[in-house]
């Protein structure tokens, strides 16, 4: 029997939204001990699949088997009841519980009908140690990193399920000491036999671990296969269904180019945010910003843009000294920024592709020197054309594009405003690949535009290949600076590791 | 010139009206006829056009304040505060104008007054309005002292109960500040900056959009808006009723904004739509008079209105209707 | 018991004492009153003829305003209580949950009295209740226009007061009763004017319209006087002459419905007197004097008042009082 190679399978999974077909016949199928890699553009019906494959959708054509029987999976509890578990990208736990409570929630062992917690706890300490950590299983699972916190989803969903175990993108918000860990943890899952789906926009992960890989475009399966056989260019070209140009550049973009000086920040910070820094930014330069979540990278660049205005130093720009209280100085003087967390700060979800575009203009223009509905039109249509913005309408509500041309469409916002010095936030987290081309494309072109910028981004390839300068943040504090030639991730990550006077270049 | 396309004339508010005085009509046949009588239009759909003007004055400005993800529980207690002090104004001699002039201003200083518990000390709109609601009454019966003052000057009975070109005084008010406030909202971009506001606060600090000023104007035009309303209705009566002017016509004009399709968690808005929605209300008041239901039934057959009114305009009203579709496309591919 | 009732008990039975020789008036007896608040013209006219008619007697009247809530009534009344004043006069805000203040009081031997509204309480508890006949209001001016239009047709609207509220019932059912028999009246539409001037406009509004510009209606009955002014305004409006094409009877008799009837607009009213605390101090005096226990519900006159009655002089007179 051919079916009974699969643990989990998908047989012609047809879905349909309103009029739209998310999932166009797709076959599917997951071995055991295989890590097997989802991969696709936002859109291309990742998330839908995956939502069919434990219950939460309900197919309109196809069926699911579990072992090579077909099954109706009503919910995901249901699901779980078939030996699949998931974990999500955001963790679905209760922070504010202990840690063995989180392991155990729903099926407790109980002594003479009340919780045993000594019990649980005790089984929880076996449980956690076979996944590599020796944490004490009462304290608090908020108080534990993010890492650690999916490392108990992933111990929980498999205690519960303990065939399937679908990861849909568990490492987004970790950073590269702690994906190595949750690697570690992924391989020995897949040793003892569980077959893994795995779902990310990384690459790299996806080489690093995955042994097989079924690539989606546009609701339809476009290839299944082994990974060895498959270049990176391979992969990216099966879901992009084009080529597109990697740099894979390890030195630093030269710096004699441009020397005028544009910005100088001198014992600039705010006090319990981020400590006095000195930094001299060119025009046509592009300061890379490296440093674990929680370092301060973010905090930096909301000084500089105001929006949590600076408490000490000073900020000569084209050598004249300005303050900057309020975000409305910054843009004056021809700052912009693109935040990090695009849903929460960067974009108007219910507002048009066009006022989402034109709103940083406008907010310039102030209230009565009002575009025109043609003006914005024009306006948008420049931009969502040179940054190649996939949208139906302009008119259509942001919040329905994927997220990378979101993120296109904020770069468009501040581009419009015509800027001198431009802030990006983590501009290539969580958008599919061919969003994360253009949108580094677009930074080089307007590096060599002579625009300057300062982009944060814990894809450190991406980093080196586009800054001419790499600022080190640790503990709030700015640690290194490196410049010259052969800067790699590797040396980045040991000035992130280790003490400024070590990291020098 | 862009031409008005067909969907937009065939949108649920102006059905749910039209359906409302057809219901009317078919209740109390005379509702659309109309005679001219002293120099004025006189019938049932005039009544639902004069009584509908304070409400719909309230919308006008409660639909700039919703946009913003707010709401104003307010304007009821300061119609009462603005129309005692036109009231007492003109009775203690003072000419009509600048009693007018007076409320007005009053009007204007409650709305700022909310403004700055929103915008500056971050007080949430409905507990920082809700401190005027209350304390408004109550400052309304300082005023007047807990009587009705009664007056009897010509030019502020005129605002209440005059007409122009034959149409009711406050029903030509209401239409005037619904004109001119959306065109300075539409014609800047100042709507566009409420919008903003409303939809992701964070977001527009970040495009540099000063939210605070924002604030303080949608506030303070919705005082304003109130301070018209409640000289309207005291110049309609001849006298500034503390105790009842405006007695939860705050809910009316949230009811109305809603109908008129403006989300309470902010964003897009309509203020002619909030109109017509002030304007559904009213006609629904007003038929239920002239059809002789008894008094009893009146809140019953209102809120059945309104849900019938809302379900037409919940996304999931028009799911049967896109199924049904989607079948028939999928029959013709086959 | 605890010791403030103690102290209270001991504080009025030595002012009992003093004053058991000389009580033949009210000349210098301290009087609590619990007024609930100045929610209308009506209760601010109550409150300035209660006091007026204190200081004719000579009586220390201690007043306290509940603003419309009970336990600011509750804590006055228990004030007064520990103050060992002569007697209580309450104008309850509700009609439930006095018994227990009650009994604090007549423990301590303070006589109560009820003004203008009753309590579901034992009727032990307090001396007397002083309050106006809502359904004889109502019947008086049926009465009047069934003596005004004799036997002609008529058409009448009633502007109805909030809808289930004790005065609109009652004021409903007695208006009913005088027509009762009189098959050439009938009342054609009846809407709530919720008490109010503005409402009474847009219902009466409503009533013109439906019933052919207004010209089928012989008359308007308002269960009050303030939705009797709004509906003559509507009269006017629609270009009829209220008073003379429709008629219009009311009830309360405040200021604004004798001007309207000055200008002949109006054509008759029945008083809610504002005077409770007259007959009240009149029963108390009694029952102090020598123990006569009043009856326990005493009715306040329903007076009828016409153009013939000079309107503007009650007008005038009325204005001072805080209508």
């Amino acid at each position: 029997m051919t079916e009974s190679q699969y643990v989990l399978e998908a047989r012609g999974i047809i879905k349909i939204f309103g009029g739209h077909i998310a999932l166009d016949a797709i076959d599917f199928g997951l071995r055991a001990g295989e890590v097997h890699a989802l991969l696709g553009e936002n859109g291309a019906g990742k998330s839908t699949l995956i939502k069919i494959l434990t219950g939460a959708y309900q197919p309109d054509g196809g069926a699911v088997l579990v072992d090579g029987e077909p099954v109706t999976l009503d919910n995901p509890l249901h699901a779980q009841t078939h030996g699949i578990g998931t974990v999500y990208q955001e963790v679905n736990l209760l922070p504010n519980r202990s840690v063995a409570e989180n392991l155990y929630l729903g099926h407790q062992p109980t002594r003479f009908g009340l919780v045993d917690h000594r019990q649980m706890e005790a089984d929880a300490r076996v449980l956690l140690t076979r996944y590599g950590l020796t944490l004490d299983p009462g304290s608090e699972l908020g108080s534990h990193s993010v890492a650690v916190q999916q490392i108990v989803a992933i111990a929980r969903a498999v205690a519960l399920s303990g065939k399937v175990l679908i990861l849909d993108e568990p490492t987004a918000s970790l950073d590269r000491n702690e994906v190595e860990r949750l690697f570690e943890v992924i391989g020995e899952l897949k040793r003892s036999g569980l077959a893994i789906i795995f779902i990310t926009h990384f690459l790299d992960q996806v080489f690093a671990i995955a042994d097989r890989v079924t690539v989606l475009r546009n609701g339809q399966l476009v290839e299944t296969q082994m990974l060895d056989a498959l270049s990176r260019t391979d992969v990216v070209r099966l879901m992009l269904g084009k080529d597109i140009a990697f740099n894979g550049s390890t030195d630093l973009e030269p710096e004699s180019a441009h020397r005028e000086v544009l910005l100088e920040f001198s014992g600039y910070g705010r006090k319990g945010t981020v400590s006095p820094f000195d930094l001299t930014i060119h025009k046509g330069e592009v300061i890379g910003v490296a440093g674990l979540l929680g370092s301060g990278r973010t905090e930096l660049a909301r000084i500089m843009f105001g929006a949590d205005p600076a408490d000490q130093g000073t900020l000569r720009i084209e050598g004249a000294s300005e303050a900057i209280r309020h975000t409305t100085d910054a843009i004056g003087h021809r700052f912009g920024f693109c935040p990090e967390d695009r849903k929460a700060e960067g974009i108007f979800g219910d507002l048009s592709v066009r006022e989402n575009i034109v709103i940083a203009l406008q907010g310039k223009l102030g209230w009565f020197r009002a575009l025109n509905r043609d003006e914005q039109l024009e306006i948008a249509g420049k931009f969502s054309e040179s940054m190649d913005i996939r949208a139906a309408s302009l008119d259509m509500p942001i919040k329905l594009l994927s997220g990378g041309n979101q993120q296109k469409a904020i770069l468009s916002r501040w581009l419009a405003t015509d800027p001198a010095f431009l802030i990006l936030d983590e501009p290539t987290r969580g958008i599919d690949v061919g969003a994360h081309a253009e949108i580094v494309r677009t930074i080089n072109r307007l590096r060599d535009d002579g625009m300057a910028m300062l982009v944060i981004s814990s894809e450190l390839d991406e980093v080196v290949a586009y800054s001419s300068r790499i600022v080190v943040m640790r503990d709030r504090e700015m640690v290194a600076e490196l410049h010259g030639k052969n800067i790699n991730p590797g040396i980045i990550v040991q000035a992130i590791a280790n003490h400024p006077d070590e990291a020098v270049s | 010139m862009r031409r008005v396309p067909f969907e937009r004339l065939a949108n649920p508010q102006l059905l749910a009206l039209t359906g409302v005085l057809l219901l009317n009509w078919l209740l109390f046949p005379n509702f659309f006829n109309v005679t001219w009588q002293d120099g004025r239009f006189f019938g049932s759909i005039i009544d639902v056009l004069n009584r509908g003007a304070p409400v719909a004055i309230l919308a006008v400005g409660m639909t700039g304040v919703i946009a913003t993800k707010g709401v104003d529980l307010s304007v009821g207690a300061i119609m009462a505060v603005c129309g005692a002090v036109a009231a007492t104004m003109v009775v203690a001699g003072y000419p009509a104008p600048i009693a007018v002039g007076a409320a007005l201003l009053a009007g204007l200083a409650c709305g700022l007054w909310n403004g700055f518990l929103v915008a500056v000390l971050d007080i949430q709109p409905i507990v920082a309005t809700l401190v005027l609601m209350v304390a408004g009454r109550g400052i309304a019966q300082l005023i007047t002292e807990g009587s009705i003052v009664t007056f009897n000057d010509p030019v502020l009975i005129f605002i209440g109960t005059g007409s122009f070109l034959g149409f009711p005084m406050a029903a030509v008010i209401a239409v005037a500040l619904m004109v001119s406030v959306t065109l300075l909202v539409r014609r800047s971009a100042i709507g566009l900056f409420v919008q903003a506001i409303g939809v992701n606060r964070a977001a527009a600090a970040l495009a540099g959009i000063r939210s605070r000023m924002l604030l303080m104007l949608v506030y303070g035009l919705s005082g304003l808006c109130a301070a018209i309303a409640g000289i309207v209705v005291a110049a309609d009566i001849r006298g500034a009723d503390a105790n009842n002017s405006g007695l939860w016509l705050e809910l009316d004009a949230i009811l109305a904004v809603v109908i008129g399709g403006t989300s309470l968690l902010g964003g897009r808005f309509s203020i002619p739509m909030a109109v017509v929605g002030a304007l559904i209300i009213q006609a629904m008041n007003t038929g239920i008079l002239v059809s002789g239901f008894p008094p009893e039934f009146n809140l019953v057959v209102k809120a059945g209105m309104i849900i019938l009114i809302l379900l037409i305009q919940s996304p999931y009203a028009a799911l049967p209707f896109r199924r049904r579709l989607v079948t028939t496309s999928k029959a013709t591919a086959k | 018991m605890n010791i403030i009732t103690k102290l209270a008990i001991a504080a009025s039975l030595a002012t009992a004492l003093t004053s058991v020789s000389l009580a033949q008036d009210l000349q210098g007896k301290v009087i609590g009153f619990s007024q609930i608040g100045s929610e209308s013209g009506w209760r601010a006219a109550e409150t300035s003829v209660t006091k007026q008619q204190a200081a004719d007697r000579g009586i220390d009247l201690k007043f306290a305003d509940a603003q419309q809530k009970q336990e600011n009534q509750i804590k006055a009344i228990r004030g007064f209580i520990a103050q060992g004043v002569d007697a209580i006069m309450v104008a309850p805000v509700v009609a439930t949950g006095w018994d227990d203040v009650l009994t604090e009081a007549k423990e301590a031997e303070i006589p109560v009295i009820l003004l203008d509204r009753g309590v579901d309480a034992p009727e032990d508890l307090y001396l007397t209740s002083v309050a106006s006949d809502q359904v004889k209001e109502g019947r008086v001016a049926g009465e009047w226009l069934v003596a005004e239009i004799g036997d002609a047709d008529c058409k009448v609207v009633e502007l109805q007061g909030t809808v289930g509220s004790t005065p609109a019932i009652n004021r409903k059912q007695g208006f009913e009763e005088a027509i009762a028999g009189h098959d050439n009246i009938t009342i054609a539409r009846s809407q709530t004017g919720d008490f109010t001037r503005s409402k009474g406009k847009e219902v009466m509004e409503g009533f013109i319209k439906a019933e052919n510009g207004g010209a089928d209606i012989c008359a308007v009955y308002a269960h009050n006087d303030d939705m009797a002014v709004g509906a003559i305004q509507a009269i006017k409006d629609a270009g009829l002459k209220p008073g003379t094409d429709i008629k219009v009877v009311s009830i309360d008799a405040v200021p604004d419905i004798f001007a309207a009837m000055a200008a002949g607009e109006a054509n008759a009213t029945v008083e809610l007197t504002p005077n409770m605390a007259g007959p009240a101090f009149d029963a108390l005096s009694a029952y102090l004097a020598d123990g006569t226990a009043p009856e326990k519900f005493i009715i306040t006159e329903s007076k009828l008042y016409t153009p013939a009655d000079n309107p503007q002089g009650e007008y005038d007179t009325r204005k001072g009082l805080g209508y």
